[in-house]
Order: structure tokens, then C-alpha cells, then sequence
């Protein structure tokens, strides 16, 4: 790294502006008060007398938790499954799974609105039947729905994605050796694909806990979550030190559970020497 | 070296997307969504020969964080009564030249001349209108009159609170018994209860998406603005509107220019514009509010103009109240309102 390459002065600059800057400006809002820095926003937050902000994020992590679960229990299988497929087949199907990310997030959003309301589809198809209505909108229900449908490719990709890579003869020796299915999938296929499993499990979690719309449009409103007050300090109480200090709350979590997950992905790295 | 030459042309193009084109006088505009004429813009543009940025907000209170952060972005917004009260407190509006706005006289003397801002130095009505409640005839067991009908159990996950702070606290306000526009720390503490009381009952707190909603049958009632009330009704003929007998708040959305606006001789040209007859009838046409402009007014065909809806006689008017700027409580209503939704 002795040697300056210039070919990296854009993207240093890219990190700079766009990603370095507003997070010090976040973590400067965080501090900044009427008359110098202050620890008032803080303590706002972590007010354990009256924990309303406390009990907020507790519920995202809940609810990013249940989703993240959901999307592993869900991908993991689909991945599998995929990674099994014919090549010709696979790509097939790895691209039907992308293609709903090509249209906007928030249309695919109100999609499941229209789905999920009393009047909606599934609720008129229950009606038919001379079941329902049942009240699937503006629950935690369908907040947790809209996550895994929106976040669950997140999980599928990576996952796939190592489980494509690993080497046939490392299964093959491992049958050899006299492993059935199950043990050959316990033993060697699982832990050869953490690495996947961590960042999907990353990449479905992140957006789960922060969420904002999914919870307003599909919760109603009904039980906010952490991005749904730190987007109304922002836009409408106008409280930026408030709102930025959860924000730096939310960063930290993240990054601490992120940091858990590396060296847990560290310690197992000895699997990816067959890779 | 490619990757350089990349970033280099995208800011290249970033500092020419900022330049106008062909040296054309720009306009602001920022005003709520879905609030106006389909061509109204277009027409501007023309008749000026001018470009037009037209950006929306969801609520006064967005707007004004807005404001505070981009200066000299805008020319002309749009806020209701107590936030034109707010600004013109915070010195965040110009003072119109009426000279460029001969239309004014055309501004009917009911929406003139109020409180938030006496003798119309600072704005120009747009449209005016009222909260209340939607209600679905077949859905209801009688008709619904009373903001007491919103803590009915019976109506128990069947109907929309509005997702802002000063109508739902302000609804909680009069049902105590008490000014919409209180300052006492007490009673919005009690409105603040009877609002977390009322949320179990709550099937949502909605914006916009309100009106499908209600058009769909999703809900027995909502409550909403007028002019969305005329839409929904238009649509679905089940549904009804009433402002209930406990009072309610009476609005006008005033048409400003900003202090540090870029360009304040064309946004009074724009406001002129707004304000005169085709373009008024046009905006009133397509968003269904009820228009200050009396000429307009008179040639509206009689049942609209005998509405209740759109044109509420004097007496139920007089029961409703318009909004005050809050001063210094403006903190204390956010706060109790953050805590109704995240509890």
C-alpha cells in the first residue's frame, strides 16, 4: 500500500463526501445543543425512568429478529434447492427471484395493501368461501410480511452464492468416508455455507431494524418502530439532535453485531481452505 | 484513470444538470401533495415563458423543517393559517406587493383579513376548507355527528385517525371540553390520555392513502379534510361528511413567497395567476376544495355551491375554530404525539 494509486482518488473521494461526511455530521447532531455539545439527546433516549424510546427499539429488534429468522427459514432451503438445480435451469430461477427488485420497493409495498386489506383480494377469495374477513393489515403480522418479502432475496444470493462454490469432491470424500445425507449436510455442506448465512443474515437484518414505510404502511401506525420516530424527529417534530442520536444508537448495534458476526466468521474460517 | 475521468464527468454533470436551460427565469414552488390543477403548471410555464420546479410536502410541519434547511430554494409555498403565523413570526416571509396582485380583488372578504395575518400582507388565499369525519352510511348504525363517535367501542378497529399532530390533538382537545388551540399544559396532558385511550380502537393512523381506503369500504369512518371528503364521496356514494357538533378546525391555505426566494417578482406573478378566474376554477375543478375565489363561486352550479360539504352554512362554521400558532408548545404537542404513536 506504499504506493499512492490515483485510480483511487474517486472512490476515495465517493467515501468521503457521501459516506463519511453525513456520518459525521450525524454523530456531530447527536452532540450538538443550544450552547456547545451536550449528552441531553442521550438521555432523553436512554431515559430508564419513562424507556419510551428504549421499548421502540426493542420492539424493532424484535420484529427484525422475527423477519430475519423468517427469511433464514425460508432462504436457506430455496438456496439449497437452487444451488442443486441444472445450471440452465438455476440461472432461470436466480433471475425470477431478482426480478421483483426491479420494480420499486415502495410500489411492491402497496401491492401487498391492496392484498392484505378487508377488502382486499385475499379476504374477498375468503369470502367466497364463506370464510373471513380476517384483519391481516395494521398488525405486527403483516410489518414481519412485508419484511421477509422485501428482504428475503437479500438472504437467498449470498447463501446461494456459496453454496454453488463448494467443491463436489469435498461432499464426494465425505460420502466416501461413509456420511449419509443428513450427516454429509451437517458436517460439511452447513458449515462450508456460513459464511453466506452471516452476511444474508446481515443484509436481511440492517434494513429490518430500520425500517420506516413497511411499518407505516402496513403497521398503520399502529406500533411505530426506531425508523419510523427517527424519520418523524427529522421531517416533522424537527428535533435533529434527537433523532440523530438514535440514529447513532442504531449505527452502533449494527456495527456490534456485525463485528460478532465477523469473528464468529473469522474462528470458522478454517472450512474456507477447501474452498 | 477511467474511473477518474467517470467521476469527473459526474460531477460535470451534476454542475450542468443545476444550470437552467436556455437562460429561463426558474420558479419554486412547494405545496402539498395532490394540490392542483392537472395543466395549471404547464400553463404558467407558457404564458411566462418560464421553467417551473414544483416540489410537494405531506404536512406544514415537514415543509417548515424544510425550510429551515434548504434557504433560498423556494419561491413560493403554500402553508395553512398557523403555520403563515409561525413564519411571519420567525421573519420567513417576504411582503407581498399587492400592486402585482390585482386578482386579490376577486378573494372573497370571508377568507381576508384573519388573525394569522391581518390585512394579507404576507398571503394570498389558495383554497379553505374544514376537518371532520367520513363516514360509510352502511357501515355506521346511525349517522355519525359527534368526534365522541371516534371513542365508540363499538366502532372498535373500524376507523382512521389522521397521521398529523395537530388534528388528532386537537379533536382530543374539544372533546375534553377544551380549546383547540390550548396552551395549558394540563388539558393537552388530558387530550394526550384521551388520544392513548382512544388508540386501541384505532385501525390506523393514515395520510393520503386515506381516500382508497375509505372509497374501498375498508373502514366505517376517517377522519379527513373536506376537499378529500368531496373526492371520496364522488367515488363511493355510500359515504358522507360530516363536521361534528362538537366543532371542529376551520383552515385556509395561504399561497406566500419566502424572504430569501430567488425570484419574488415572478412567484407574486404566480400567485396573480393562481388567483385568477380560469385558473382558480381549474384548481377547484380538480382538487374539490372550496375556493376564496368569488367569482369562481358564483358560477359553480347551485348544488355545489348549497354543499354542505364544500360550503358550510354560517352556523356550523362559526362552531369551528382556526388554528393558532403554538409558540413555545409546539414542542409539548410533538412530544405527547410521539408518544400516542410509538406506545
Amino acid at each position: 500500500m506504499r504506493k499512492f494509486k490515483y485510480a483511487s482518488l474517486p472512490f476515495a473521494a465517493y467515501a468521503l463526501i457521501f459516506i463519511l461526511a453525513p456520518l459525521l455530521l450525524i454523530v456531530f447532531y447527536s452532540f450538538a445543543g443550544p450552547g456547545g455539545l451536550t449528552l441531553e439527546h442521550y438521555k432523553a433516549f436512554f431515559n430508564f425512568e419513562d424507556p419510551v424510546y428504549l421499548q421502540v427499539l426493542w420492539r424493532s429488534i424484535k420484529v427484525a429478529a422475527v423477519s430475519t429468522l423468517l427469511c433464514l427459514a425460508l432462504g436457506y432451503p430455496m438456496a439449497y434447492i437452487l444451488s442443486k438445480m441444472r445450471p440452465g435451469l438455476r440461472d432461470t430461477m436466480v433471475f425470477l427471484f431478482v426480478l421483483p427488485m426491479w420494480m420499486n420497493f415502495l410500489l411492491r409495498t402497496y401491492a401487498w395493501m391492496t392484498l392484505l386489506e378487508r377488502t382486499g383480494l385475499i379476504n374477498s377469495l375468503l369470502g367466497k368461501l364463506g370464510l373471513g374477513p380476517l384483519d391481516l393489515m395494521y398488525t405486527q403480522g403483516a410489518v414481519v410480511l412485508g419484511n421477509v418479502y422485501n428482504f428475503l432475496p437479500f438472504m437467498i444470493l449470498p447463501i446461494y452464492n456459496v453454496l454453488v462454490k463448494i467443491d463436489s469432491s469435498v461432499v464426494e470424500a465425505a460420502q466416501d468416508l461413509g456420511a449419509n445425507r443428513s450427516v454429509v449436510f451437517r458436517k460439511v455442506i452447513f458449515p462450508l455455507s456460513l459464511p453466506g448465512v452471516i452476511s444474508g443474515v446481515s443484509m436481511t437484518f440492517m434494513p429490518a431494524v430500520s425500517t420506516f414505510i413497511i411499518s407505516r404502511l402496513l403497521g398503520g401506525g399502529q406500533q411505530a418502530l426506531i425508523g419510523d420516530i427517527i424519520e418523524n424527529q427529522f421531517k416533522v417534530v424537527g428535533n435533529w439532535g434527537l433523532g440523530s442520536a438514535m440514529s447513532v444508537v442504531l449505527m452502533a448495534l449494527i456495527l456490534a453485531a456485525m463485528n460478532v458476526a465477523r469473528k464468529y466468521e473469522d474462528e470458522n474460517a478454517g472450512g474456507n481452505v477447501l474452498l | 484513470m477511467i474511473s477518474l475521468a467517470l467521476a469527473l464527468a459526474m460531477l460535470l454533470g451534476l454542475a450542468a444538470g443545476c444550470a437552467g436551460d436556455d437562460g429561463k427565469q426558474t420558479l419554486n414552488v412547494y405545496n402539498w401533495g395532490d394540490y392542483i390543477g392537472e395543466d395549471v403548471i404547464e400553463k404558467f410555464e407558457d404564458q411566462f415563458d418560464c421553467k417551473v420546479n414544483y416540489e410537494m410536502f405531506e404536512q406544514n410541519e415537514d415543509m417548515y423543517t424544510k425550510l429551515k434547511t434548504v434557504k433560498g430554494t423556494y419561491d413560493v409555498v403554500i402553508p395553512s393559517d398557523y403555520m403563515i403565523e409561525r413564519m411571519i413570526r420567525e421573519d420567513m416571509l417576504a411582503e407581498l406587493n399587492l400592486d402585482n396582485i390585482p386578482n386579490l380583488q376577486y378573494i372573497s372578504d370571508y377568507c381576508l383579513n384573519r388573525d394569522f395575518d391581518p390585512g394579507n400582507k404576507y398571503s394570498v388565499p389558495y383554497m379553505w376548507g374544514t376537518v371532520g369525519i367520513i363516514y360509510n352510511k352502511t357501515m355506521v348504525e346511525s349517522p355519525v355527528d359527534a368526534w365522541a363517535d371516534l371513542w365508540d367501542p363499538q366502532y372498535e378497529k373500524n376507523f382512521f385517525m389522521m397521521n398529523s399532530v395537530r388534528d388528532s390533538m386537537g379533536i382530543a382537545l374539544l372533546l375534553c371540553g377544551y380549546d383547540m388551540n390550548s396552551r395549558d399544559e394540563a388539558q393537552i396532558e388530558e387530550a394526550k390520555e384521551k388520544l392513548m385511550e382512544q388508540k386501541p380502537l384505532v385501525l390506523a393512523y393514515t395520510g393520503d392513502e386515506v381516500k382508497d381506503k375509505m372509497i374501498a369500504g375498508e373502514a366505517a369512518m376517517a377522519v379527513c379534510y373536506s376537499g378529500d371528503a368531496i373526492t371520496m364521496i364522488e367515488q363511493n356514494e355510500d359515504l358522507d361528511y360530516v363536521i361534528p357538533i362538537e366543532g371542529s378546525n376551520l383552515w385556509f391555505d395561504n399561497m406566500c413567497v419566502l424572504k430569501d426566494a430567488p425570484n419574488k417578482e415572478l412567484a407574486e406573478q404566480f400567485i396573480n395567476f393562481m388567483c385568477s378566474e380560469e385558473i382558480a376554477a381549474e384548481n377547484r375543478e380538480y382538487i374539490n376544495y372550496s375556493t376564496p375565489q368569488s367569482q369562481v363561486l358564483e358560477n359553480l352550479p347551485d348544488e355545489i355551491k348549497n354543499d354542505p360539504v364544500q360550503y358550510p352554512d354560517r352556523e356550523t362554521l362559526d362552531r369551528c375554530q382556526i388554528y393558532k400558532d403554538l409558540g413555545d408548545m409546539a414542542g409539548k404537542y410533538d412530544e405527547f404525539w410521539t408518544r400516542i404513536i410509538v406506545n
